[in-house]
């Protein structure tokens, strides 16, 4: 089972949990008060980089039937795109750059370079992503309808395929973008819901249209007229094609490191109607995880490395999550609650790792719902006939007793019963 | 669709003639899913269509506190407007562009022929941005220009019998109407009454004395330093025969509506011809106000703690949303006039800025685009 009662599963009282998203609202209003230049410089150069490689990048795929020329090209288009995507993209649509009030770089108007039409996206992902975080058959971002990511979705024998569908799912990914918001599983009777997804299914069209046109009709056509050779036309469409896989392939491994590593939870539907502003927080910090990053890592994913703070503040530049990490760690340790995060490789191996064992039947598997790595749940510590989880604070130390020394007896106690 | 529009798609909304839109469709088909121009404007600022912009390429003082900006607009700027209209000036402060409306003060022909606007700026007392634009503009900064509008503007050729009257820096759209009647040349029966503390404070003064003297208006100035307030009975000594003229008149709230009240009464509403001056914040610390609908015209009257999503709805427009909860950008619209304030952090955002409708409530009378 995933978590159903928040704070109990956190050990919080309500006037915790309040408590904890005051302080948060504390850390918002600071940034909020200090955007400014500097941040405004950050964009626009981020901006012109991309630009900058972009340009570069279709520079060199024009000469790509040159091995070299073909290999610099696409590198440099898949890092042109991953940026356009990540940093720009991603973030713009969150509304982080609003603020600004620049007409070019807002949320309303921001279009970016994958086949999912923006305003798709910022339903899928802004709305029912961010607001319904890890809640199971709310958030489609668990398991994309395609993965069995949880135990809590009963197995059924095309899960046997789990690992064949995600490497597809990444080698393709911006086709299953482009496809999340059609939700193609679902009946639909109205009149209205079938005109909408006609709709739907034309934007969609006219989108990958113009993607794929771009690069596999157009930039090709060009660089055969200039070389005056087809191959060379071969070439370029191919060595754009290596760029989307590698844009593909690299954005897909930055989200699934933020929420399927082991310790990033799932929720239930319950009380998800009357949820409070700080128990939503909880379910951010509970439901995401990060991965640990230098300067560069943290750009090219966007900051998306710093998936728990972005979950908490998703409209905040991401040139501030960094500092934001440092003041969430310290309220982790002030509330005793787990902060999820790990080396990349790591992280996104426990991903695949979980998506492995998950193409099994329960049955197979060692774990329970209630307490498995990528899925726990408030009963996990009711295990030895606890009634209730209580918010503590020890006498001794004057440390408040949460999640995260809970989950530590736990293993603990695992330990010794195993070597007992 | 036609294959036209088809064509068209990526430009629709960008400024521009027919033939430069057609390169520019053309060229978009590579550039997918930006335009050309958002990378030409790299190279310069003034080479995109998509968002005018503009060059300072002066900054003049008129008066101690206000000063005369002439902008170079770039691609798709349009020359065409009308004596009287503003624009929308987009400034880069702390990061920021923010926005104001100002009248266009240059005389078309002249603005055509020296491809230039120019605006002139009062700095206001509590104006963060007017004193901005006065006192800390420099000669080569870029600016966002949205294009020329407004109702305001005289017929052409004008009525027989013209009263001008303005208060302030009312004037300002008024002396663009005059140099466009300077430079036709026809001679009408034109009256300029213009209000203002003393002599040093009027804008453009020896201009509009030199256009009483060639005998384009008769210009009748009120210092209310010396003369006391300009109030309905000062006006009919000033102008006896003010109701047998169509008149232009802008200035602050009070002074348009003491005019209203004096056409009003003789039932003449139809000569007045107003423009008031856009306020350059809410009143401050205001609660709630009527929210329009500017596409519909719905009206409704909103509280301080009332979301105007939840406004909206009450009033039956079809407001977007996602979330509620100020984190999907979903509800998003444009604040066309007055003032909005942020409940989450009590920030306030004023007209040319969106707004997040599921998050702010009205700080005062506001309009939305929706
Ligand atoms: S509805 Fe989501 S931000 Fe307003």
């Amino acid at each position: 089972m995933a978590i159903a009662d928040i704070p109990e599963y956190a050990h919080l009282t309500g006037a915790d949990v309040e408590a904890l998203g005051a302080e948060l609202d504390a850390i918002r209003a600071d940034i909020e008060a200090d955007r400014g230049e500097r941040d405004a410089r950050y964009l626009r150069n981020t901006i012109r980089l991309q630009r900058g490689l972009e340009f570069t990048g279709r520079m060199l795929t024009m000469g790509a039937s040159r091995r070299s020329l073909w290999w610099a090209g696409a590198g440099t288009l898949g890092v042109a795109k991953i940026i356009e995507n990540m940093e720009l993209g991603h973030n713009v649509m969150h509304g982080q750059w609003d603020w600004m009030n620049d007409p070019e770089v807002h949320s309303t108007s921001w279009e970016w370079d994958n086949t999912g039409p923006s305003a798709h996206w910022k339903h899928t992902h802004n709305y029912i992503h961010h607001k319904y975080t890890n809640v199971l058959g709310m958030d489609d971002d668990v398991g994309y309808g395609l993965l069995r990511v949880t135990r809590d979705q009963r197995w059924r024998p095309f899960y046997l395929g789990n690992i064949a569908y995600n490497t597809l799912l990444a080698v393709f990914f911006e086709y299953g973008v482009a496809a999340q918001h059609l939700e193609l599983g679902k009946k639909r009777k109205t009149p209205e819901a079938k005109a909408a997804l006609k709709r739907d299914l034309a934007d969609v069209g006219r989108k990958i249209g113009r993607q794929v046109g771009k690069d596999y009709v157009l930039a090709p056509a060009i660089s055969g007229v200039l070389n005056r050779s087809s191959r060379a036309a071969r070439k370029t469409a191919g060595a754009n094609l290596l760029a989307n896989v590698i844009r593909n392939l690299w954005t897909n491994a930055v989200i699934f490191c933020g929420h399927f590593p082991d310790g990033a939870e799932k929720f239930t539907k319950a009380d998800m109607d009357n949820e409070t502003q700080g128990q939503w927080y909880l379910r951010q910090m509970l439901g995401s995880a990060n991965f640990r990053c230098g300067p560069t890592l943290a750009f090219m994913s966007g900051n998306l490395s710093y998936q728990i703070e972005h979950h908490l503040f998703p409209d905040l530049p991401s040139n501030r999550l960094a500092e934001i990490s440092v003041r969430v760690r310290a309220l982790c340790e002030k509330y005793d609650l787990p902060y999820t995060t790990g080396s990349f490789p790591v992280q996104y191996a426990k991903s695949w790792r979980t998506i492995a064992k998950l193409s099994l039947p329960n049955k197979y598997l060692k774990d329970t719902a209630d307490d498995a790595p990528e899925t726990a749940s408030e009963r996990r510590f009711r295990a030895d006939g606890e009634p209730r989880l209580v918010s503590s604070v020890d006498q001794r130390t004057g440390r408040r007793r949460g999640l995260k020394s809970a989950i530590a007896d736990n293993r603990e106690r695992r330990r010794e019963r195993a070597s007992a | 669709m036609s294959w036209r529009e088809r064509f068209e798609a990526p430009v629709a909304g960008v400024a521009g003639s027919k033939a430069t839109n057609w390169v520019r469709a053309a060229a978009a088909r590579i550039t997918t899913p930006l335009l050309p121009d958002d990378y030409l404007h790299l190279l310069n600022p003034l080479w995109s269509a998509r968002e005018l912009r503009g060059k300072v390429v002066a900054v003049t003082p008129v008066t101690a506190d206000s000063a005369t900006i002439v902008i170079e607009p770039g691609w798709g700027f349009s020359f065409d407007y009308h004596p009287g209209q503003y624009i929308g000036i987009g400034v880069l402060v702390e990061g920021r562009w923010t926005w104001r409306s100002y009248s266009l003060t240059s005389e078309p022909a002249g603005s055509a022929a020296e491809r230039t606007v120019a605006i002139t700026v009062k700095a206001m007392p509590e104006g963060f941005l007017s004193s901005h634009l006065v006192n800390g503009l420099k000669p080569g900064t870029v600016v966002r220009l949205a294009a020329p509008a407004g109702e305001f503007v005289l017929p052409d050729p004008p009525p027989a019998k013209l009263l001008f009257a303005t208060a302030g820096s009312g004037v300002t759209p008024i002396i663009s109407m005059l140099r466009t009647m300077a430079r036709r040349g026809g001679r009408v029966d034109a009256v300029l009454v213009h209000s203002a503390p003393d002599e040093d404070s009027v804008l453009f003064v020896d201009e509009l004395r030199r256009f009483a003297a060639d005998g384009l208006i008769d210009l009748r100035l009120r210092l209310t330093g010396v003369d006391g307030r300009l109030d309905a009975a000062s006006l009919d000594e000033l102008v006896p025969d003010w109701g047998d003229r169509q008149t232009w008149a802008c200035g602050p709230g009070g002074f348009i509506d003491m005019l209203g009240g004096m056409f009003d009464d003789r039932g003449i509403r139809s000569r007045l011809h107003v423009e008031r001056f856009a306020l350059e914040r809410g009143a401050a610390g205001a609660q709630g106000g009527t929210v329009t609908f500017g596409r519909g015209g719905k009206k409704i009257e909103a509280d301080g703690a009332q979301t105007l999503l939840e406004a909206g709805e009450e009033a039956g427009v079809l407001m977007p949303f996602g979330c509620r909860m100020g984190i999907c950008q979903s509800c998003v619209v444009m604040l066309d006039k007055g003032c909005v304030r942020d409940l989450r952090t009590g920030v306030e955002h004023v007209e040319g800025e969106r707004v997040q409708t599921c998050v702010t409530a009205a700080a005062g009378d506001c309009t939305l685009d929706v």
